[in-house]
C-alpha cells in the first residue's frame, strides 16, 4: 500500500493521506481531480468494484466531504478517495459512465444532501422520499426533531429518561453516595 | 337413464354427508402435516370457521360477469360429480344419478372446474391469477393423460363406460378389485391423482411462496366461501371415483368414509415426503412413469 | 419534486375506434366507503365469534417487527392452532399487523392495502414505533401516531414484542372482536374526510385514488 501511495502522490496532489489498516489506505485530493483519481486507481491499480460513495456534511467548515470507497478484490484491499465539495455551490462530477450502480448513490445523495451530479442519470427522480418538499434532510442545519414534532402528530405525554439515573433509581434507590 | 324425482332429496343428502366428510378431512390433514412438522396443528373443526367466516366478510368487488361465474362452476363441477355418482353400491338412496356412460362425464366434470376458475381468475385481471391458472390448467390436463389411459385400460377390461357396472364387477373379495385384476393402470391412475389434488409436489400452482395465492388471487368474502366449499366436495367426489374404479366401490357409508379416508391420505403422504415440482418439472414427470404404465395398461389388456 | 400525474393516452379499440381513457377516472372507482350495519344481533355475535377464531393476518412486513411473525409459523409458537393464518394477498386478509416504524413511503401503501381489505377488517399496531414513535421519535419520515391516518384495535408494546406478546395481542384482539367493539373499518367511513385530510398532510404526492376498492 505505501509503493501504491508513492505511486499515487507522483501523478496526484495528494494533500492528505492516512494508512488505516495494512490493507486500508484514505487519500485526500482536490475536487477536480478525484474523478481521475478513481479512474485510474479502477483501471490501472486493479480497484475493479465500488464500495461505496457516501458523503459528511461539514457545516463549521461549509463544506461537504464525499468519499469514494473502492476495492481490490484480488489483493484484498480497499482505497478511499476523500474530496471536499463546496457547501454553497454542492455540484460534483459523476462517476456512473465507471460504475453504473454508482448511480443510484448519486441519486441518493441528491436526495439526503444535495449534491448534484450533472448527466447523471434519473438523478431527480425521488429515491427514498417521495414528494417531499423540505430541505435535504441530511444535512446537519436541518432540524429534525422540529420537523418531525411539526409534521407527525406528536403523542402527549411522552417523557425520557436518562439511562443511568433511571437505571440507578429502579435498581440501586439506597445507594445515594456513588 | 330413467328419471326418478324422489331420488332428488337422496341425493342432495349424500351431497350433504360428502361435504361433511371433506370438512373432516380438510380438518384432519393439516393436523397430519402439522404433526409432521412437529407442530400442534389446527383444531379440527377450522375449516368450518374459516367457511363461516368467509360468508360473514363483505363481498364488494366485482370484475365482470365472469368473475362471479368462477367460483359457481368451480361448485357446480364437484356437485355434479357428486350427483352423478354412485356413492353406495347396491343402494337405491345413495346411487344417485349414475348412468350408462357416467365415466366419460367425469372426465369432463374434472376439467369443468379448472376452466371455470380459468375464466374467472383470467377476469379479475390480477398477473399473479392468470400465471397460477395458466400453471394449473398446464398441470391438470398433463395429469388427465395417464388417468384417461388407465380408465380405459379399466373400461376395456370391463367392456362397459357405466361406474355401476365397474363397481358390481369388482364385488365379492379383494382379489376381484381392479386394484389386483388390473394393476398397472391402478398404479396410472394412482399417480394421475396425485397431480389433481393440490399437495406437496404439484401443489405450484396454489404456492404462497412463488406465486401469492394463485388463481383465487382477487377472490374475498362469499366468494372465497364458494371455492372452499368446492375444496371439500371436489377431492372427496375424486376420491370416491377413484375409490369406485380401482378398489371395489362402497356397500355402506363406513366403508365409503374409511376407503376414501386411506386414498385421500395417499397424496398427502406422498406431499409430505416429496418437495415441490416446478411445473415445467411436474409436466415432465406425468409424461414419463406414469404415461408409460398408462400406455402398458391399455396395451396389456 | 414535481407531482407524478398519470398521463390521458389514446387507446385504438379493435373495431378502430379510438377513445381517450383518463386512469384515474376510467380504471378506479371513485365511491366513498360506507358504513356496513348488521341487522340482527344474533348473527353478528355467532360471525363475530368465527371472525375472531379466524383471523387471516394479510402477508406484508411494514417494518422490522415483521421479523417476529416469521417464529409464529414455527414448531415453536405454531399460530395455526389459534386460527391465525398469513395470506398474501389483502382481499382474504382481515387482520391487518403494522410491523414496526412507518415511513411515510410505505405509509402510502399501507393505506392501498388497508383500504383493499374487505370490512370488516382489524389493524394490529406491533410495536412501540406505531404508538408515538418510538426510537423514531425524532425522525424525519417515521410516522409517529398510526391511528390517525387507519383505525387500530390494538397495540403490542415493546421494542420489539417477543412473538409470546404477539401471541397476547392476538388474544385481546380476538376478546375485542367477540364483543363487537373492533368497528375500524366503520370508523374508518365515518370520518373518512379526517383520515384522509391527516393522510394528504403528510403523503405530499398523492398519486392514487382516495380510496383504493
Amino acid at each position: 500500500m505505501k509503493t501504491l501511495l508513492t505511486n499515487l502522490k507522483k501523478r496526484h496532489d495528494i494533500t492528505a493521506s492516512k494508512l488505516q489498516r495494512n490493507n486500508e489506505l484514505f487519500v485526500t485530493v482536490p475536487n477536480n481531480q478525484a474523478v481521475s483519481l478513481v479512474t485510474y486507481l479502477r483501471d490501472h491499480e486493479g480497484f475493479s468494484h465500488l464500495v461505496i460513495l457516501s458523503a459528511v456534511d461539514w457545516l463549521e467548515e461549509e463544506v461537504f466531504q464525499l468519499t469514494y470507497l473502492l476495492n481490490n478484490p484480488e489483493l484484498k484491499q480497499d482505497i478511499g478517495v476523500r474530496t471536499l465539495v463546496d457547501r454553497n455551490e454542492p455540484v460534483m462530477e459523476s462517476i456512473h459512465h465507471l460504475w453504473e450502480h454508482s448511480a443510484t448513490y448519486q441519486r441518493e445523495l441528491f436526495e439526503m444532501f444535495g449534491i448534484s451530479f450533472p448527466t447523471s442519470p434519473r438523478m431527480e427522480e425521488p429515491f427514498i422520499l417521495e414528494g417531499w418538499d423540505g430541505p435535504p434532510p441530511y444535512r446537519r442545519d436541518f432540524d429534525t426533531l422540529k420537523y418531525a414534532e411539526e409534521t407527525y402528530f406528536p403523542r402527549p405525554g411522552r417523557t425520557t429518561n436518562d439511562v443511568a439515573a433511571y437505571m440507578k433509581e429502579k435498581l440501586y434507590p439506597e445507594d445515594d453516595n456513588d | 337413464m330413467n328419471f326418478d324425482p324422489m331420488k332428488i332429496p337422496w341425493s342432495l343428502l349424500g351431497l350433504v354427508i360428502v361435504f361433511t366428510i371433506g370438512m373432516f378431512i380438510r380438518g384432519i390433514v393439516p393436523k397430519i402435516t402439522a404433526r409432521a412438522g412437529m407442530r400442534i396443528g389446527i383444531r379440527f373443526y377450522q375449516p368450518w370457521i374459516d367457511l363461516i367466516k368467509h360468508f360473514s366478510i363483505q363481498t364488494s368487488i366485482t370484475h365482470g360477469v365472469m368473475f362471479y361465474l368462477g367460483p359457481v362452476f368451480r361448485l357446480t363441477g364437484g356437485v355434479s360429480m357428486i350427483l352423478f355418482m354412485p356413492l353406495i353400491y347396491g343402494s337405491w338412496y345413495f346411487s344417485n344419478f349414475a348412468f350408462a356412460g357416467d365415466m366419460v362425464l367425469f372426465l369432463y366434470m374434472m376439467f369443468f372446474g379448472t376452466l371455470g376458475m380459468a375464466l374467472g381468475a383470467g377476469e379479475s385481471g390480477h398477473p399473479y391469477s392468470a400465471i397460477g391458472v395458466s400453471r394449473g390448467l398446464a398441470q391438470v390436463t398433463v395429469a388427465e393423460i395417464p388417468l384417461v389411459l388407465a380408465l380405459l385400460s379399466v373400461a376395456a377390461q370391463h367392456n362397459t363406460l357405466s361406474i355401476t357396472e365397474i363397481v358390481a364387477a369388482q364385488q365379492g373379495g379383494i382379489s376381484h378389485w381392479t386394484m389386483v385384476t388390473n394393476p398397472v393402470a391402478t398404479m396410472a391412475g394412482m399417480l394421475a391423482l396425485l397431480g389433481s389434488m393440490m399437495n406437496s409436489p404439484f401443489n405450484v400452482v396454489l404456492a404462497p411462496q412463488e406465486i401469492p395465492v394463485g388463481p383465487p388471487t382477487e377472490y374475498h368474502g362469499t366468494f372465497l366461501g364458494i371455492m372452499n366449499t368446492n375444496r371439500s366436495i371436489f377431492p372427496v367426489a375424486k376420491v370416491v371415483f377413484f375409490m369406485n374404479i380401482f378398489f371395489g366401490g362402497a356397500t355402506n357409508w363406513g366403508i365409503l368414509i374409511l376407503k376414501s379416508f386411506i386414498i385421500y391420505m395417499w397424496p398427502v403422504f406422498v406431499g409430505l415426503v416429496f418437495p415441490r415440482f416446478r411445473v415445467d418439472q411436474s409436466i415432465r414427470w406425468f409424461l414419463k412413469v406414469p404415461m408409460l404404465l398408462g400406455i402398458l395398461a391399455v396395451a396389456l389388456i | 419534486m414535481t407531482e407524478k400525474k398519470y398521463p390521458h393516452h389514446k387507446v385504438t379499440g379493435p373495431d378502430g375506434a379510438e377513445f381517450v381513457v383518463t386512469p384515474m377516472e376510467d380504471y378506479y372507482c371513485q365511491e366513498r366507503p360506507q358504513v356496513q350495519k348488521s341487522s340482527n344481533a344474533v348473527i353478528e355475535k355467532f360471525y363475530n365469534w368465527a371472525r375472531a377464531n379466524s383471523l387471516w393476518i394479510v402477508g406484508f412486513g411494514t417494518g422490522c417487527g415483521a421479523i417476529e411473525m416469521r417464529p409464529l409459523r414455527t414448531p415453536r409458537f405454531d399460530a395455526y392452532r389459534y386460527g391465525v393464518n398469513w395470506r398474501a394477498t389483502p382481499r382474504q386478509s382481515n387482520l391487518f399487523i403494522i410491523s414496526g416504524y412507518l415511513s411515510v413511503k410505505t405509509l402510502k401503501r399501507v393505506i392501498r392495502v388497508y383500504e383493499q381489505m374487505q370490512s370488516p377488517k382489524y389493524v394490529l399496531g406491533l410495536g412501540s414505533c406505531t404508538i408515538n414513535g418510538g426510537m423514531y421519535w425524532d425522525s424525519y419520515n417515521t410516522i409517529k401516531r398510526l391511528d390517525h391516518y387507519i383505525p387500530v384495535d390494538a397495540y403490542i408494546p415493546g421494542c420489539m414484542p417477543r412473538p409470546e406478546a404477539l401471541l397476547d395481542g392476538f388474544e385481546e384482539l380476538k376478546k375485542i372482536i367477540i364483543a363487537g367493539e373492533a368497528n375500524g373499518a366503520n370508523l374508518y367511513a365515518e370520518n373518512f374526510d379526517w383520515y384522509k385530510a391527516n393522510q394528504k398532510k403528510i403523503i405530499k404526492n398523492w398519486d392514487m385514488p382516495d380510496y383504493s376498492w
